[in-house]
């Protein structure tokens, strides 16, 4: 029988030989990660030499690490030598336009409520559907590039703007970053690439769809985009997941860069597969999201409503290097049956006159566990840094866990940091009294729960609003009683 | 309407009730008085069907249906108000979309459509007025940082807009200073038609001044130990409790 590796070795070698064409049937790689499965990918993804480089030293850096051991959750066993680092859906050529998508590749858009075509065209959302680690439908591409606004898959970019991805690419989460990015960095398969140009208001909010489908498939988005000076942009991400029995990780990378007096808005709502009743077979969201406020006055802005995973594990975070610049973390974790999160967000003053607002709303049900975890840090040049930290945790139930962790830093006099935290617990005497006016107990709490969480929801764009309210009425259904 | 036939109730083993008759037609005004700890409140958590209490034995029939079958929501769409005592502070639930999901959630029960936004906002103008609510109250959260009298004000408020059969008025007038009083009062005064009954519990006569009701009970110790009209009322504000619970004994050593 012959090592699977040395088929990789095979091909690998082979194909990087006589180059790539992108006319390949699909392939999906074997398990294992080393070298060889970087090069493939590189090789695949037709990326410069460069690009392979900062792969491998990713990799490197990655070989050196180990799974922390701080976070407030048993750490999952993970077999990242039993996971496939490559699976692209079947395309015979080039695709030009939506028609040309597979049908059924279409269909299960639909039944997931991921409108890809008119519907969104209609609301004025441009849409790159990633499916599978690789782009097959970007849409409103016209309308954006008249502005001279990039929105296109990390691969595109790669090959057809070369400058700006090597310029920013892991400039604010580095290949050294965690032993997550650094994975990542290796053997990302495709994600999103958003570049506003000087002046530019991006016209539409602009919406990813990611999905993770196939079978022991690690997904590694990367996702970057630059807001270039007094530019404005809103980006939307939104994840479903079909049900599954074999855990899956996902350890994305996002990188936000604002630069002078720009304005970047990151929404999320995830609602990957949580795992059963017992928590087995959820999705493991171990996502690296970082932005940067380069410029003087610029601003970057977390919204996230996290609903699904067996372990969400992230901490959407802002670094305030220009003077003036503004930090936001907005953020709604729920957990139920035995799911965990530990989120929250850093912030990192650098600037003077720096500022930042932490709204964050954990909602626990069943056995679930959910910390908050958050640093504020203000550095010696921050004269007049201000942050204000809100935290609250709403229990449902009896056994369900909630933990604050903040970490404030300050080395600067000036600084003022507030930080508020309450718990309460949704009570009987509530549940009652709305049920006394005829409400039933589940709607009474999705009535408290949404009022909970409003201020964050307020963030999000209206429409994404209104599907999160609904989301988190559903996750919570039959937490009570 | 109501029909309460020997009902007993316990809450944590402890016997509360001990075996209430009564019999409340429509457009009538039952008032209950009593001394403190007699079961009056007790009485109001049973009927609304609080979860910690226990039924041990009778029965509560409310226009034919056996109400202590019914969740307390389908109690609520049925007709059966409560008027809290100490009404619960909400935050984040705006008073106005609380009472939009109250009352569509009942008109749903009954078949009927969901209100529209026009006249749901026509209706909450006009029965605004009926306790002088004011309307920055109602985008407020429910109940949240209220003075004790506006809590009241608006639980007479949302009797109003939810239009129940049956209200039960549970110590509404306790807490409220003579001015509040008196819109409360008047606010239920003006509800009150030949359709609707109302439970009025409370410790003093002084409510009964305004709410005039058409029969008064004396509840002691888990039961209706005496009823009576208005005068009842007047003479116990004069008399106290004391000569009811002789009376009592001196039945019960016979």
């Amino acid at each position: 029988m012959i090592n699977s590796n040395e088929i990789i070795d095979d091909i690998a070698n082979k194909e990087y030989e006589f180059g790539f064409s992108t006319d390949i049937e699909m392939d999906i790689a074997p398990p294992g990660l080393n070298e060889d499965i970087i090069r493939f990918i590189s090789a695949k993804k037709n990326e410069p030499e460069w690009l392979l480089e900062w792969r491998l030293k990713g990799f490197a850096a990655f070989k050196k690490m180990e799974f922390p051991k701080w976070q407030h959750f048993e750490m999952p066993t993970l077999d990242l030598q039993a996971l496939s680092y490559y699976a692209a859906p079947r395309k015979k050529k080039q695709l030009n336009s939506l028609d040309e998508v597979d049908p059924e590749l279409l269909a299960t858009f639909e039944k997931l409520g991921i409108p890809l075509n008119e519907q969104k065209a209609l609301t004025g959302v441009a849409v790159d559907a990633v499916f599978d680690s690789v782009s097959v439908a970007t849409t409103f591409k016209g309308k954006l590039k008249e502005m001279g606004v990039i929105f296109c898959s990390f691969g595109e970019a790669v090959q057809e703007h070369p400058d700006l991805v090597k310029k920013y690419l892991g400039s604010v989460v580095p290949h050294t970053d965690n032993i997550f990015a650094a994975l990542n960095a290796a053997v990302f398969s495709d994600g999103s690439f958003v570049y506003i140009p000087k002046g530019v208001r991006c016209p539409m909010e602009l919406s990813t769809y990611f999905r993770i489908n196939a079978q022991n498939t690690g997904q590694f988005e990367r996702t970057l985009i630059i807001a270039d000076d007094n530019s404005y942009v809103s980006y939307l991400e939104g994840c479903t997941a079909p049900m599954r029995d074999e855990n899956q990780l996902h350890a994305a990378v996002v990188e936000l860069v604002a630069l002078e007096q720009s304005e970047i808005k990151y929404s999320t709502v995830q609602n990957w597969y949580p795992g059963d009743k017992d928590g087995k077979g959820g999705i493991y969201n171990f996502v690296t999201k970082r932005g940067i406020c380069k410029g003087t006055g610029s601003k970057i802005s977390w919204t996230q409503v996290e609903t699904g995973s067996a372990i969400t594990w992230k901490y959407p975070s802002v670094i305030l290097q220009g003077d003036y610049s503004e930090g936001e973390f907005y953020s709604v974790a729920v957990v139920r049956n035995k799911q965990i999160a530990d989120t929250g967000t850093k912030i990192h003053h650098i600037g003077k006159g720096t500022k930042s607002r932490i709204i964050s709303k954990g909602i626990s049900a069943g056995h679930g566990d959910n910390s908050y975890r958050g640093l504020v840090a203000v550095g010696p040049r921050a004269e007049n840094a201000r942050n204000f930290t809100q935290c609250d945790s709403l229990l449902i139930g009896n056994q369900c866990g909630s933990h604050t962790f903040p970490y404030i830093e300050s080395r600067n006099k000036t600084a003022m940091i507030e930080h508020e935290a309450t718990t309460s617990k949704i009570g009987e005497d509530q549940i009652f009294y709305l049920n006394q006016r005829g409400i039933d107990s589940e709607k009474a709490v999705a009535l408290i729960v949404n009022g909970y969480v409003k201020e964050v929801l307020n963030q999000l764009p209206m429409e994404f609003a209104v599907e999160a309210q609904k989301l988190l009425s559903i996750t919570l259904e039959g937490s009570v009683g | 309407m109501l029909t309460i036939k020997n009902l007993h109730a316990e809450v944590e083993g402890k016997k509360i009730l001990k075996g209430i008759n009564l019999e409340i037609n429509k457009g009538e005004t039952h008032a209950i008085m009593g001394p403190n700890g007699s079961g009056k409140s007790s009485l109001a958590s049973v009927l609304a069907g609080r979860d910690n209490y226990t039924v041990t034995e009778g029965e509560v029939w409310f226009n034919g249906k056996n109400l202590l079958e019914l969740s307390p929501e389908d109690r609520a769409r049925e007709g059966v108000f409560l008027a809290f005592q100490y009404p619960v502070e909400i935050p984040g639930v705006s008073n106005l979309n609380f009472l939009k999901t109250a009352l569509n959630e009942i008109r749903t029960y009954k078949g009927l459509p969901p209100l529209e936004a026009k006249e749901f906002l026509k209706l909450t103008k006009e029965k605004q007025q009926l306790v002088d609510f004011h309307s920055n109250l109602m985008n407020r959260s429910l109940n949240e940082g209220f003075s004790g009298g506006e809590k009241k004000r608006n639980e007479i408020f949302q009797l109003a807009m939810l239009d129940p059969q049956l209200a039960i008025l549970d110590e509404t007038d306790s807490g409220l200073d003579i001015d509040a009083l008196r819109i409360v009062s008047n606010g239920v005064n003006k509800l009150r038609d030949a359709e609707k009954s109302f439970v009025v519990i409370t410790h003093y006569q002084r409510l009964l001044e305004y709410i005039i009701p058409d029969f008064v009970h004396v509840l002691y110790n888990g039961r209706i130990i005496k009823t009576g009209t208005k005068e009842l009322a007047l003479e116990l504000e004069e008399r106290g409790y004391d000569w009811l619970k002789e009376e009592l004994h001196l039945k019960e050593s016979v």
